[in-house]
């Protein structure tokens, strides 16, 4: 039976050691050796039952491939895992009936209804007729899909098909949910709606792990973030606890347009005693990574002053998590 | 159980999206009329020196051949319908619910197996005015050899479609595949007529002893080595093609 109780023991719902996987890369000409790409290069996670976790990194970090590993979309390599209780290689089928797994397109028929897909949905996880007639009744209030439900889902809109599909993830009320990239795409308005959903469906119980590139998602929504680059994870905490590595404060330096205006100004910075960093984020200026941002204002004006260059805007922010991106991997997320 | 039952469910839900997009019925329906109304008359001519001086002589032998050609390029085309579900996420959505992975195969394959059934029916009935004859326990033997034929040959293109790497990648594949087939199986002229060499490459067309069969079937000569055959090649054929796709089925990534 799908809809059978947890049970409370098993407190770490997700425990991956060295999961990782690799693709056989197509190579046009007959060179005979195929390079494989390593997708994921060895995950260790652990995610606690009633968490939002998120996997942040850049397009091609490995995100997506990890999510499919994990809802058994994709054998892995190798490594290790189990999902809420259930051995993912030994055991998928088991797994299958625990984890609700929402893609990135979603997955809905345009000839056909969300309840009628809901419905068929509840049904594949073994509800009976009358059962799956319910569930999919209870979906459409609990999401607020009354109001267009019967209609075809060609009709929706992008806010809509999503929340559709996220309802027909948890139609069977699995213990952890997979979203991969729930919010791309979406006008403001219904990705705060989305948020909104995640957050109530947690507050069921239900542990929610989400992939994303938008830091403030990853920011605003996730207890705690793994930061993917290259298949590896290369930072994972709290968003806070992150931001906290990063010591200090940023300086946003905007410029003036003018003959390599950053380069100057870069040069006139480097020398200066409290400066610790400097990256060069091309359209928005340069980063400067200094301990006290307050004091460092007049200081970075004078010796920009001194160097001839005429500063357009100074802002000073707190670390975000593209700080603890480009800490750790050199680049920044936004440009990767 | 638990098969059959995830088989009713997606054959079910596949029927509703058929009824849905009625314009494929309408289609599916006056194409073979088309090829009864305009290309028979024609063979009517080219037969006669075989010995075919009727209309009801010409269907004997064209009739059996356009049902089969109606299977198997009606089973080999509906791969494409899959692409569009798995661009659409459908297939996926599936995936990683604990539905059978046969049924997925199995379900979308019957929903095209009963539709040209649908066809294969409706063609003998237009048929029969033209002067066809045919005993109605060789007709159900017939059909049952085009029901395999029709589910071996969606559960090929279902594979298919599963296997190319973009959607622009599998009109050349199914056509290359269907092509020689076509023409080695005899299916619009019997290939008695053609040369020994012809005759002999043929025989190592699964499909020729499919057509060779039906023949058999529609001139009444039920107890010929070719009805057996035919249904045995075909059977163990449609074995090896559904358990190849619906290997696809569970281990493919898209």
């Amino acid at each position: 039976m799908p809809w059978q109780p947890f049970p409370v023991r098993e407190f770490r719902l997700i425990e991956t050691t060295g999961l990782r996987k690799s693709y056989r890369k197509k190579t046009s000409r007959r060179s005979g050796d195929s390079p494989t790409v390593d997708a994921v290069r060895g995950i260790d996670l652990s995610v606690a039952a009633g968490e939002i976790f998120g996997f942040l990194g850049p397009n091609g970090a490995g995100k997506t491939t990890t999510l499919r590993m994990l809802a058994t979309l994709i054998r892995p390599d190798g490594g290790r895992a189990r999902i809420a209780g259930a051995d993912l290689f030994a055991d998928p089928a088991e797994v299958r009936r625990r984890i609700g797994y929402v893609a990135q397109g979603g997955g809905t028929t345009d000839h056909v209804s969300a309840r009628e897909e809901l419905v068929l949905q509840a049904r594949l996880y073994g509800a009976g007729k009358a059962q799956a007639v319910r569930a999919a009744e209870d979906a459409l209030k609990a999401f607020d899909l009354t109001g267009f439900g019967d209609r075809p889902c060609a009709t929706y809109s992008g806010g809509q098909r999503r929340r559709v599909d996220i309802a027909l993830g948890v139609i069977h009320e699995p213990r952890v949910l997979f979203l991969d990239e729930p919010t791309v795409g979406l006008d403001p308005a219904s990705r705060a709606g989305v948020w909104e959903e995640i957050r109530r469906l947690r507050t069921q119980g239900m542990t929610v792990v989400v992939t994303t590139h938008y830091l403030d998602e990853a920011d605003a929504l996730c207890d705690r973030v793994a930061i993917v680059d290259h298949g590896e994870v290369v930072a994972e905490g709290t968003p806070a606890a992150l931001k906290r590595e990063i010591s200090g404060d940023v300086l946003l330096l905007g410029l003036e347009p003018g003959e390599d205006v950053a380069g100057r100004a870069a040069e006139a910075l480097r020398p200066q005693p409290y400066l610790h960093r400097l990256e060069d984020s091309g359209e928005e200026g340069l980063r400067l990574y200094v301990a006290d941002g307050a004091a460092a204002i007049p200081q970075v004006l004078r010796a920009l002053d001194a160097a001839g260059v005429t500063p357009g805007t100074v802002q000073l922010q707190r670390p975000s998590l593209d700080d603890v991106f480009l800490a750790r991997t050199g680049r920044s997320l936004q440009q990767s | 159980m638990k098969l059959a039952r995830d088989t009713w469910l997606v054959f079910q839900r596949q029927l509703l999206l058929m009824v849905r997009t009625p314009v494929w019925i309408a289609v599916g329906i006056i194409q073979p009329l088309f090829y009864l109304l305009l290309f028979a008359p024609l063979l009517k001519k080219v037969l006669a020196p075989e010995g075919a001086g009727s209309y009801a002589d010409a269907y004997q032998v064209y009739v059996p051949g356009l049902l089969a050609v109606l299977c198997i390029f009606g089973g080999l085309f509906t791969g494409f319908s899959l692409l569009g579900e798995l661009k659409a996420g459908i297939i996926e959505r599936s995936r990683v619910t604990p539905v059978s992975r046969l049924a997925l195969l199995l379900g979308r394959a019957l929903r095209e197996t009963v539709a040209l059934l649908v066809q294969a029916v409706l063609i003998t009935l237009i048929a029969l005015p033209f002067g066809l004859r045919v005993s109605p326990p060789d007709l159900l033997l017939a059909y049952l050899l085009l029901g395999l034929l029709a589910l071996m040959t969606s559960a090929i293109s279902f594979g298919i479609a599963l296997m190319v790497p973009t959607d622009a990648a599998m009109a050349p594949v199914v056509n290359t595949v269907a092509q020689p087939i076509a023409l080695l199986s005899g299916v619009l002229l019997p290939l008695t007529l053609a040369p020994d060499w012809l005759q002999r490459a043929a025989r190592w067309n699964p499909f020729y002893w499919a057509v060779e069969g039906m023949r058999a079937l529609f001139s009444g000569h039920a107890g010929d080595a070719a009805v057996w055959q035919g249904l045995l090649v075909v059977a163990l054929m449609t074995v090896l093609a559904v358990s190849w796709s619906a290997r696809l089925f569970s281990t493919r990534v898209r």
